[in-house]
């Protein structure tokens, strides 16, 4: 293979001669095609400048269609312009040189030393510099000329104090400006000259990054750079009749001027201080820059945002029966994406059965690169050329390795390593396991697929990039793939004291799990829950640590110490891999604090915690399904003490506020340090709100978990879901049976809306309780008119911050992870740029990889224990 | 009143480090010193220090999670 190396890009400017010499034609005609639909000879579309059309050949280099590259034109314009996007270089020289001797306005000492102070310094740097020295100058040492103020109405007119200079006039001044002058503005003489920004000709593009359109109707619509082309033809061409015609020159100025326009759009149409142009439609047209520049622009669309052959897309379905390093390909998918394959001495016959008896392979290529589609009619034919060096591509099938990934790709883990596993759906399954590291959910979230083809990108997939392997998560050291909602629910049930089942239900889990080993029953005749659960953990571990539900209960006042709750068990301790007492919920199995799943990952070999989650999901959706989480209006029927309780909140909300109002009213409110009294006022209406509603809390959490941790089968399935940290807080049973308490827009209470009260119903100045937007039912009895729309306000800040922030943040994330993107951390530890300047001397300053550590933390002594345990 | 940068809790030390050490430093980070950051000369805290162009300045810093660090850059003008 032919390999060149790149070893550097050099950018200039186009010159006159330059432009002409590259064209393969002078453009002289402004239409495109003539009556009979043939392109014009001269014209636009004239075949010199490239073919479109398959059946043609190109008139400049003979070649057809696909092998010619198109080939520019140039078109020669009677008055120069200037180029849009030089006019800011001109004004500096302009600025900084003198019109007479097209010398740098300094004395040659002065030059020097600025050249001396500058020598290290960057050529932004210098450029400022010689203009601030030189744009004041009254006249020119050089030649003692009279200097007058360039001014630059952008983006093309220039100014000479009142008066307009033309293009041909800057033209004449900047080829004055010397060499040795032109190079401390950065101008290498040969390069690029000044009087080439003022263009005397104009490059015309081939039509192959221009083509024209045929419609269905057989009506041809034209690019439109050609549609801005032909604009500048027509305005050269009655711009030059006028010129020979002695045109006075007040017309022959505005003509000039539209030249201009016409020149200014054709590069950009979108710059400051000139009208867009227009397509008949009223849409404006899309021009050079414009299909550079932006989002949807040549770079971050088609270069950046390379589309890819080996891919696949559809909408996600959970599936707590795979691994969570499988994912579920839909077979319509499976085959029709490929992975190359060798024929070796090994694969040889079977390929031949295959290509013959399947349609696992789809394409084979030879030895000497021809590549054929297997078919039924030459599979013979195929078969028969099968030998030893020949690739086919075939079918992806169970245990191909793929990657999988969800946008946005936010972190590492959003694009994670699957091995396949190919099922008669035709959706992509997942373990909903793995939900939260691409933060996915079924809501009809689509994700997609590639296919790594390489030897080298199917090992690199696997070895980085296998789900597994990304558990602890690389941004705070704890885990991130972890069981999620009814997973927690789920085993939360299972490990309650209470569960308990019959030798025949506890075999239904055994099956679950595949275990052939059946225990002996733990409680008389029956299995606890919590027996079955400990199958599933390995011979050897250990742990004990306080359950998500003992911190609740203890916050409710229904244990005093964890470690010594009896009543609920809820303390966990695992001894020999028997869970003992507690219950497993989002402390053992959640993101971030998640203990079991944390050892399990740390200090067992990876497939044990696949193995763990592979069973997790088996138990938790058995029990589950088994019990049912759903939920009924009747969870939410409060108890007289918890009516009596809310009873009482609002009494006293609205007294305590009333008191308040008074104070307030007769200038006795006593200040919070620092605040006014009306901000005091507010805050304490709101802490009162706050306050009362956790009272009622209060008194609901004591009577739910009671009825829930005590019952043999827990008949409040949203309080299940709160205890064990699967989904929702206390604070949504209070909104749903207690009442919603103080509505809030930013930290505050509601203030906007009409003069002097929030909504017509409230007398103007009253500012108490339930005109300041206290609500005092909840969701099941159903809120108040005025309530209602208390509550609204609140709930469109939610919405209104939801959006604003996925933008700004969705910015920010853009920009940070473009400069921060080439930095690498290199093998003596410092972190450096692309051009190895150094960033930090240590990564992060401790030289600490957060995945390699507990949740941030390096642990020394389990470091020292887990060295020394090797020794031995 | 803060009548020195350094005496704000949040501005680290900044330090010239002296030509001899300066050899020390390089050798033992075993880094170029065109590569290292750089700092203006006219930095208000290089400016508290007398840092000059070509000097290298030492800045010891607060890390919530290495405790104290040390920074070099080198004084640019
Ligand atoms: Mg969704
Ligand atoms: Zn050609
Ligand atoms: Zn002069």
């Amino acid at each position: 293979m032919l390999t060149k190396r790149i070893e550097a890009i050099e950018f200039a400017v186009l010159s006159p001669d330059m432009i002409r010499k590259m064209s393969a034609i002078e453009i002289k005609v402004p239409d495109t095609y003539d009556k009979d639909g043939y392109p014009m000879e001269e014209g636009l579309m004239d075949p010199h400048l490239g073919v479109i059309n398959p059946s043609l050949r190109c008139k400049t280099c003979g070649q057809k269609m696909k092998q010619c590259p198109g080939h520019f034109g140039s078109m020669e314009l009677v008055r120069p312009v200037i180029h849009p996007k030089f006019s800011k270089n001109l004004e500096t020289l302009l600025m900084a040189t003198c019109r007479e001797c097209g010398r740098i306005v300094l004395k040659d000492e002065q030059l020097k030393d600025i050249i001396d102070a500058t020598k290290d310094r960057s050529l932004d740097d210098r450029v400022k510099i010689l203009v601030k020295k030189t744009k004041a100058k009254q006249k020119c040492p050089q030649c003692n000329a009279e200097r007058k103020q360039i001014l630059l109405d952008k983006p093309t007119n220039f100014f000479h104090d009142k008066d307009r200079i033309y293009p041909t006039q800057i033209r004449e001044w900047v080829e004055k400006i010397p060499s040795k002058d032109l190079e401390l503005f950065g101008y290498e003489a040969e390069r690029i000259r000044p009087e080439w920004f003022i263009l005397t000709v104009l490059q015309v593009p081939p039509i192959t990054i221009r083509p024209s359109i045929t419609l269905d109707t057989g009506i041809k619509s034209e690019d439109d750079l050609t549609h801005k082309l032909v604009d500048v033809i027509r305005i050269n061409a009655r711009l030059k009749d006028n010129i020979e015609a002695g045109a006075p020159q007040l017309i022959i100025e505005d003509l000039w001027d539209l030249l201009q326009y016409h020149v200014t759009t054709y590069f950009d149409n979108n710059s400051a201080g000139v009208p867009p142009a227009k397509h008949r439609s009223g849409r404006s047209l899309r021009t050079l820059v414009q299909r550079l520049k932006g989002k949807k622009g040549r770079f971050r669309y088609n270069l950046t945002g390379k589309r890819v052959n080996y891919a696949a897309r559809t909408i996600v379905t959970p599936d707590p029966f795979l691994s969570i390093n499988e994912v579920g390909v839909p077979k319509e998918i499976a085959n029709d994406l490929t992975i190359p394959e060798y024929v070796t001495t090994f694969n040889l016959e079977q390929f031949k059965k295959d290509i013959k008896n399947t349609n696992r392979v789809i394409y084979v290529t030879r030895p000497n690169g021809l590549r054929k589609k297997v078919g039924d009619l030459n599979k013979d034919e195929i078969i028969a050329e099968l030998e030893l060096g020949c690739k086919i591509e075939r079918v992806l099938e169970d245990g191909d390795i793929v990657l999988f990934n969800r946008q946005p790709s936010l972190h590492r883990l959003s694009m994670m390593a699957h091995t396949v596993k190919v099922m008669p759906d035709r959706t992509i399954h997942m373990n909903p396991t793995v939900c939260r590291p691409y933060n996915a959910d079924f809501d009809g979230d689509e994700m997609n697929l590639h296919v790594p083809q390489t030897a080298e990108g199917k090992a690199e997939a696997r070895e980085l990039m296998y789900v597994q392997d990304q558990i602890i998560s690389p941004r705070h050291g704890g885990p991130v793939i972890t069981l999620m909602e009814d997973g927690v629910s789920g085993l939360f049930l299972l490990t309650l004291k209470s569960t308990e089942f019959t030798p025949a239900e506890a075999m239904n889990f055994f099956y679950e799990i595949g275990l052939t080993d059946i225990p002996k029953p733990d409680r008389g005749k029956n299995y606890s829950g919590r027996l079955v659960f400990s199958q599933i953990l390995p011979k050897n571990f250990n742990i004990e640590f306080p359950s998500y539900t003992s911190r609740l209960l203890l916050q409710a006042g229904l244990i005093a110490d964890p470690k010594e709750d009896k009543e609920f068990d809820s303390y966990v301790r695992i001894e020999n891999g028997k869970l003992v007492t507690g219950i497993i919920d989002q402390a053992a199995l959640g993101e971030g604090t998640g203990r079991i799943i944390d050892v399990l990952a740390r200090e067992y070999p990876k497939d044990v915690l696949e193995k763990f989650y592979r069973d997790t999901n088996r138990l938790a959706v058995y029990m589950v399904t088994r019990t049912g989480i759903t939920v009924g209006l009747d969870e939410f029927e409060p108890s007289e003490t918890v009516l009596r309780a809310k009873e009482d909140a609002v009494r006293e909300e609205l007294l305590e506020a009333e008191e308040l109002v008074r104070k307030l009213k007769s200038n006795q409110l006593e200040p919070i340090p620092g605040r006014q009294v009306q901000e005091s006022f507010e805050i304490y209406m709101l802490r009162l709100g706050a306050k009362q509603k956790s009272k009622v809390e209060k008194q609901i959490i004591s009577e739910k978990i009671r009825e829930v941790i005590g019952r043999p089968r827990p008949k409040y399935n949203t309080t299940t879901m709160i205890l064990s940290g699967a989904r929702g807080g206390m604070t949504n049973l209070t909104n749903l049976m207690g009442l919603w308490g103080q509505a809030s827009v930013r930290e505050g209470r509601p203030r906007r809306g009409y003069k002097k009260r929030l909504i017509t119903i409230n007398k103007p100045g009253d500012v108490g309780a339930i005109a300041g937007g206290f609500i005092q039912h909840n969701f099941m009895e159903g809120m108040k008119v005025r309530e209602y729309f208390y509550h609204s306000m609140g709930g469109r800040q939610g919405e209104v911050d939801t959006g604003v922030s996925t933008k700004v943040s969705g910015y920010l994330y853009r920009r940070l992870a473009n400069s921060l993107k080439d930095l690498v951390v290199n093998y003596d530890g410092t972190v450096r740029t692309a051009n190895k300047n150094i960033i930090q001397l240590v990564y992060g300053e401790d030289g600490v990889f957060p995945a390699k550590t507990k949740r941030g933390k390096v642990d020394i002594k389990e470091l020292l224990r887990r060295s020394t345990q090797k020794e031995k | 009143m803060i009548k020195r940068l350094s005496d704000h809790v949040l501005v680290p030390r900044h330090e010239v480090v002296s030509r001899e050490e300066e050899a020390q430093v390089l050798t033992k980070l075993g880094v170029e010193k065109e590569k290292l950051p750089v700092i203006l000369e006219s930095d208000p805290s290089a400016m508290e220090v007398k840092a000059k162009k070509g000097d290298l300045v030492r800045i010891v810093r607060k890390s919530p999670t290495a405790g104290e660090t040390i920074y070099y850059r080198r004084v640019v003008g």
